[in-house]
């Protein structure tokens, strides 16, 4: 092939026009039936509830999937940003977007009346949507019924513990309830031991647990409880249907209360939202009955709300007992949390 | 048709070059300068805590892997191309271009095509077990690829084409000469390629060494992937976990250090390349290989490429034919997805050409004249630094400034009395486009400098005694000239914005998808295999490019 630079323009002014139209397209009018959300959530994960919500109100949803950086996007965008929703998981997400200012307060009686006063914020800057217990997977014929947190680092699991990196608010969030309950000493030293155990690099998603479970890596480690739904309701015979078969999931305690942390996904209604309105319906719909039981079946995550059936998957793992601590407690330590685990190396 | 005659006019004037280039260094420092803001005015509290437990591991961790991915590279593009330029063997057209195939695949791909290719209940260790009879993964394990040796082998075996692309074309232009000269003096094949071809190439060796070097260095992908806590690792740690993002910033601009050593190392290399040449191009002699040696050299001729390749691309086609077999079709947005990755990215690749040729034009000129204002040439250097930074910190950086640039657009249109409601810049895909051409421009700037350093000062002066000004002289002599080096520089610029991830998450609009986000997205739920379409289809459209680059690879410099 013979390539001109007359050719190679002639191209790309047809694309620079296409890309142009796509954009205008792609630009959501304003002031019409619609709300925009910014979400560090999995788009996947959530379409299901989207889609259903656009269906009952006729409110069309436009998304952006931003992982890192949405407050910085947020706050750039100022007032002429488009975001109505910001939703994100981890309570220290959360009570981040508040203390940067991208949230507007906002009452709800459906929204107060659904959620547990502990896991919204007072001042209705922002709301628990779902639940998220951080559990423990093991080996399925270990003989073991039971575990506590603390137990984790014991020896007798040295080489054989698997964990994401533990800068992940997920880890980070944990080990930010454990200093709460424990002090920070203990926690230093909980987090040492945890690292001598490790059968591999911190590194990966919490699926890769399981997968290393099942390739003899590790015989336990620290996972969310939701991905084994996704896992054990694969299609049999695929990768993830495997794993989720080679484990069974404890639900680890603190010792001091003998309850499972747990973490939180939730949203805020942002600053600047044009369509305020058509947020907070998203928000009140998505602690609807109907939303609240997509959670727990499309997702495996357990419901904020009291009184909706759970996945049969999750029923399974028995009765969760939700650690009492405030949930803004863990959002307080998770700086600490986060300066304990390069101070002990666990990730190097 | 009066309005475009001054136009030129206009251009013509040689202040209107360096004008531009201030203008492009200008917006290239503008998100670094943001980020200097942002470090300076933030705390400096913590950095009792980075300096006791962050920033030596980290700064270990990345030097050893830079020394460990530089030697990999510098030993197998070294290698690879004066295997297929000295010698004739079965393959050696075919290896020629096939060489430069692992260009496609991103790093964040490859480490999880070999993360599944080598765990336990992969193909190579199943079959490993098969062979030795042992029934149980626990009973027998190869070390962990998540680790500091896995990213070396990893990276170096996607990033040696870079010192490959460059060493080759110093092989194919400059070295025939002497090594024939070398042989007819008696030295010995050994002796001819470590005491004539290595000298000889070293300065293309340093100039492909820096670009990977580069990109090793704020790669996040795989090194995050694989657990190595590197200094692009700790900036992220420091901004998502903490929330700390003047710490972050503080971070990579101490980083910014060791890149402008790099770019240092890449120029004072390419000033030693001082190869001005109207001669024809031509060929080293090419040694036919018999016996052992010639299934040696196919052997180790292909090693890269299978390793880099096609063991990924093959398993990532596998994995994609069983979802295309089960799901049935590949969804609508996938398609569109790949359509926005394709024009962005040739609209992308268009303008930082545009902006590199301005800039190297413009500082090209400065040097010939007698007045040689080395100020704006010093200050050129400053194009290169947006390839420095991480992907997602340039982002960070990007958004005050695209800020202000927002400002201004809806001002101006303002003025024509039309009510802006939404996002003009930011809304829109203007934004990724200047990030991505921010981002990019040290490679079509060096590939064009490159380029005019071939074309012999006296070509011009002629051009400009025979009354030619400097744009007609650049349109008529030195385009025509310069299309190798415009042509390379493109496929480069294209193939990594299509693979371009931290900085299109963040920039984007609403509802727009490419195919790398598309990925991601699998990835982060955890379903690397799902994603498999995806990553083939980065490496399908990232092919093309490399194709094409192999091409002209192929008859380089016909006339130049």
């Amino acid at each position: 092939m013979h390539i001109t630079l007359k050719g190679l323009l002639i191209t790309c002014r047809t694309t620079i026009a296409s890309v142009a139209l796509a954009a205008a397209a792609a630009a959501p009018a304003l002031a019409s039936n619609e709300v925009n959300l910014y979400t560090t959530r999995e788009p996947k994960l959530i379409l299901p509830i989207l889609e259903a919500f656009s269906k009952d109100t006729g409110v069309k949803v436009n998304t952006v999937f931003v992982k890192d950086g949405l407050i910085e996007r947020v706050k750039a965008e100022a007032d002429k940003s488009p975001a109505d929703v910001l939703m994100t998981v981890d309570v220290g997400n959360l009570v981040d977007l508040v203390e940067q200012g991208v949230t507007q307060p906002i009452y709800s009686d459906v929204l107060n009346s659904a959620i547990p006063e502990n896991l919204r914020s007072a001042d209705g800057n922002w709301y628990a949507l779902s639940l998220r217990d951080r559990v423990a997977y093991v080996a399925k014929d270990m003989d073991i019924e039971s575990i506590t947190y603390e137990e984790m680092a014991d020896p007798k699991w040295k080489g054989k513990f698997c964990v994401r990196s533990g800068q992940h608010p997920y880890n980070t969030a944990l080990f930010a309830a454990m200093i709460a309950h424990n002090g920070e000493q203990a926690t230093e030293k909980w987090l040492r031991d945890l690292k001598a155990n490790l059968g591999r690099k911190p590194t990966g998603g919490d699926r890769d647990v399981a997968r290393d479970i099942l390739g003899g890596i590790c015989d336990i480690g620290l996972a969310n409880a939701y991905y084994v739904g996704h896992m054990k309701s694969a299609a049999p015979g695929t990768d993830n249907r495997q794993w989720g078969d080679a484990i069974k999931v404890i639900r680890p305690t603190f010792q001091t209360t003998g309850a499972t942390f747990v973490n939180i996904s939730g949203a805020a209604v942002a600053n600047f939202a044009p369509n305020r309105d058509n947020a907070i319906r998203l928000m009140e719909y998505l602690v609807s009955d109907k939303a609240q039981s997509l959670y727990a079946e499309a997702n495996f995550e357990f419901p904020v709300k009291a009184g909706v059936a759970l996945s049969p998957v999750v029923e399974s793992f028995g009765p969760l007992k939700v650690d009492p601590l405030p949930i803004v407690d863990v959002a307080r330590y998770r700086k600490q949390a986060s300066e304990l685990v390069d101070k002990v190396r666990f990730n190097d | 048709m009066f309005a475009r005659v001054r136009a030129y006019r206009h251009i013509q004037g040689s202040s209107a070059w360096t004008a531009g280039t201030y203008l492009i260094v200008l917006a290239v420092l503008a998100p670094l300068l943001s980020l200097a803001i942002h470090a300076l005015t933030g705390s400096f509290a913590h950095w009792a805590h980075l300096a006791d437990s962050v920033i030596a591991t980290a700064a270990m961790n990345t030097l050893a892997l830079m020394v460990g991915v530089g030697v990999l590279v510098a030993c197998l593009g070294t290698g690879a191309a004066w295997l297929v330029s000295a010698y004739e063997f079965p393959t050696r057209k075919v290896l020629t271009w096939a060489l430069l195939l692992p260009l496609a695949v991103p790093t964040y791909i490859i480490a999880f095509a070999y993360l599944d290719l080598w765990h336990p209940l992969g193909p190579i260790q199943s079959i490993m077990r098969e062979v030795l009879g042992i029934e149980s993964a626990r009973d027998f394990r190869l070390p962990d690829i998540r680790s500091l040796p896995g990213a070396i082998v990893l990276l170096g075996f996607v990033l040696y084409p870079y010192v490959f692309l460059s060493t080759r074309l110093m092989f194919l232009t400059q070295a025939a000469g002497m090594i024939e000269a070398a042989k007819i003096l008696g030295e010995k094949p050994y002796g001819v390629f470590t005491r004539v071809a290595l000298p000889l190439a070293r300065p293309a060796i340093a100039v492909g060494l820096s670009l990977a070097l580069l990109e090793t260095l704020n790669d996040i992908g795989a090194s995050e992937f694989l657990g190595v806590q590197t200094m692009t690792v700790a900036v992220y740690t420091t901004w998502v976990t903490r929330s700390d993002l003047a710490g972050a910033a503080q971070i990579a601009l101490s980083m910014l250090l060791i890149v402008v050593f790099l770019i240092q190392l890449e120029r004072h290399a390419r000033q030693r390349q001082r190869y001005s040449t109207v001669q024809r191009m031509r060929p080293m002699a090419l040694t036919r290989l018999t016996g052992w040696h010639k299934v040696l050299a196919i052997a180790l001729g292909w090693i890269p490429v299978v390793i880099g390749f096609l063991l990924p691309a093959a398993y990532l086609a596998f994995e994609a034919f069983k979802r295309v077999d089960s799901a049935g079709m590949i969804s609508s947005q996938l398609i569109s997805a790949a359509w926005n990755t394709l024009s962005i990215s040739t609209v992308a690749t268009v303008l930082t050409l545009f902006c590199g040729l301005v800039v190297a034009w413009s500082t090209r000129r400065v040097r010939e004249s007698a007045s040689g204002s080395s100020a704006t040439q010093w200050f050129a250097k400053g194009a290169s630094l947006g390839y420095a930074v991480p992907g997602t910190v340039l982002a960070i950086g990007l958004l005050a400034p695209l800020l202000l640039l927002e400002r201004l657009t809806q001002w101006f249109v303002g003025l024509g009395g039309t009510q802006v409601t939404q996002l003009l810049v930011m809304g829109s895909t203007a934004g990724l486009l200047i990030a991505y051409t921010i981002r990019f421009l040290a490679i079509s700037v060096g590939s064009i400098e490159a380029g005019l350093s071939r074309i012999p000062p006296s070509i011009e002066q002629a051009s400009r005694l025979l009354g030619h000004g400097p744009s007609a002289t650049l349109r008529q002599i030195h385009l025509p000239l310069l299309r190798p080096a415009l042509v390379s520089a493109a496929l480069l610029v294209f193939v990594d914005t299509m693979k371009e991830l931290p900085a299109t998450l963040l920039l984007r609009p609403m509802n727009f998808e490419t195919l790398a986000t598309w990925l991601y997205a699998e990835a982060a739920r955890g379903t690397y295999e799902e994603g498999a379409i995806a990553a083939l289809l980065i490496v399908l459209v990232g092919l093309i490019p490399v194709i094409l680059l192999a091409r002209t690879q192929s008859k380089p410099l016909l006339s130049c």
